[in-house]
């Protein structure tokens, strides 16, 4: 019981198998033996959103989830939205608008974003703020980040009018 | 940081995941969401020898309407509650509250047992159950055990569950006819812990009220049913009594200090709350002002 557990999952369409320590959290695994780093781990308590990543098509914090808790699951990372295409407007809004300075929190910011934008084709400024608000930014003041959210909306909108 | 190493076991039933809470006692530790107690564990706040994922027992989720009774599995997610239309015809002040707990990645795995078990004094739910005169259902070496909620929260962090012990569910009434709710906080930014708030449930009758039931959170080291509560039903409401309900609430709290507020500041912000409740739940801003003022 106290040794690696063996779990299997779907890592962005990819099935993988591996032996890991039940101490390893999600964010740990993908990152390190999977090198997919494009999730980023900032506080490793759950607050400030970095390692934000999507499971079983929801968003969860990667840091406050075990690696064995995720056999079995279907997860996707930046990498896997990002290589698919799915935000590739979001990505083109955020650097059209300036909305990130070091890029630490991006990853996370665009896979909550992309979260509401799923949900809500037309959020309003307060929704998108409520619904970044477990992702936290230092650099841009978030008012770009918000800004970039709502014209994907708008250009999402247009495209499908 | 990271957790520091502990043995696993996904439990396949409750009756395993009371057999290996059993055998391990206070060394083990019970995770459903883990959405409080893996922070802790990356913290070192506590280190359990051996974690007892009940994550896959399916019968500890969902949420069910018995007649009068609405029952939530201990399983069931923040985000299943605040999806759900029994939540909101039943209990809408649990879904008023529920929006208010963290963030939706957090919603997304947290649980409404977990967060009763981890008994933050700060959470929105406990207070919620306070207000909704809810029964915890825990099953134990003993069987199965019916806790009112008034009774349940002990401490910071500490509950009447034993170590052995799992929480499985929890019993609301359904709103009756008449009720209504009120539900706020005070918090630094939306989704954080609040620095104090009020989930309070009423049953209104003509311009008074017939029950009011305020369930406090953050004023202390467990959340609280404010007896000041008794002063404003069953009688006119008006500026006057609604300070002399103010002043009783400000006589019965004990709040704590910490790096966000002062006992003082979390007096003034209960009082705040209650005044902004009363006038919200009767629809009278002049009481509002009067009290504020």
């Amino acid at each position: 019981m106290t040794g690696p557990v063996t779990i299997s999952l779907d890592v962005n369409g990819e099935r993988v198998e591996a032996q890991v320590l039940p101490r390893l959290n999600l964010a740990d695994f993908l990152r390190e033996h999977l090198k997919l780093t494009g999730t980023h781990v900032g506080c490793e308590h759950g607050v400030c959103g970095a390692c934000t990543v999507r499971v079983a098509g929801e968003i969860v914090r990667s840091c406050l989830m075990l690696a064995v808790q995720a056999n079995g699951a279907v997860v996707e990372t930046i990498e896997g939205l990002s290589d698919s295409g799915e935000v590739a407007d979001l990505q083109a809004a955020f650097r059209d608008r300036n909305a990130l300075q070091c890029g630490f929190c991006t990853p996370g910011m665009l896979m909550a974003a992309q979260d509401l934008l799923r949900e809500n084709r037309k959020p309003a400024r307060e929704e998108i703020r409520e619904h970044l608000s477990g992702n936290y930014c230092r650099c841009t003041g978030y008012q770009a980040i918000i800004d970039a959210v709502e014209n994907t909306a708008r250009a999402r909108m247009e495209l499908k009018a | 940081m990271k957790a520091s190493a502990f043995a696993y076991a996904r439990a396949t039933s409750v009756a395993n995941a009371l057999e290996l809470l059993a055998s391990h006692g206070e060394r083990a530790r019970v995770l459903s969401g883990g959405q409080s107690l893996i922070p802790a564990m990356n913290l070192r706040l506590v280190s359990p020898e051996l974690i007892v994922d009940i994550g896959e027992l399916k019968e500890l989720r969902g949420i069910a309407v018995k007649g009068e009774t609405l029952v939530i599995g201990a399983l069931t997610r923040h985000a299943d509650l605040l999806k759900s239309s029994d939540i909101v015809k039943c209990a809408p002040l649990l879904a008023a509250a529920v929006a208010h707990v963290a963030h939706p990645a957090i919603r997304n795995r947290g649980t409404i047992g977990g967060s009763l078990a981890q008994a933050d004094p700060a959470s929105e739910l406990p207070a919620c159950m306070l207000a909704l005169g809810a029964t915890i259902v825990v099953r134990g070496p003993g069987g199965e055990r019916r806790i009112a909620a008034a009774e349940f929260f002990t401490g910071i962090y500490e509950t009447k569950l034993a170590p052995q012990d799992l929480l499985v569910a929890v019993e609301l009434p359904v709103a009756r006819k008449g009720s209504a709710h009120f539900f706020q906080e005070f918090a630094r930014r939306h989704g954080d812990y609040a620095i104090v708030g009020l989930a309070a449930q009423a049953v209104l009758q003509g311009d008074g009220f017939a029950d009011l039931r305020l369930g406090y959170f953050a004023v202390g080291d467990r959340p609280v049913l404010a007896k000041a509560a008794g002063k404003l039903t069953g009688v006119a409401i008006t500026p006057a009594l609604l300070a002399e309900a103010s002043a009783a609430l400000s006589d019965e709290l004990d709040p704590h200090e910490d790096q966000q507020a002062t006992p003082a500041m979390r007096r003034h912000l209960a009082k705040v709350l209650l005044s902004r409740c009363v006038s919200t739940l009767l629809n009278r801003p002049d009481i509002h002002r009067g009290a504020s003022a």
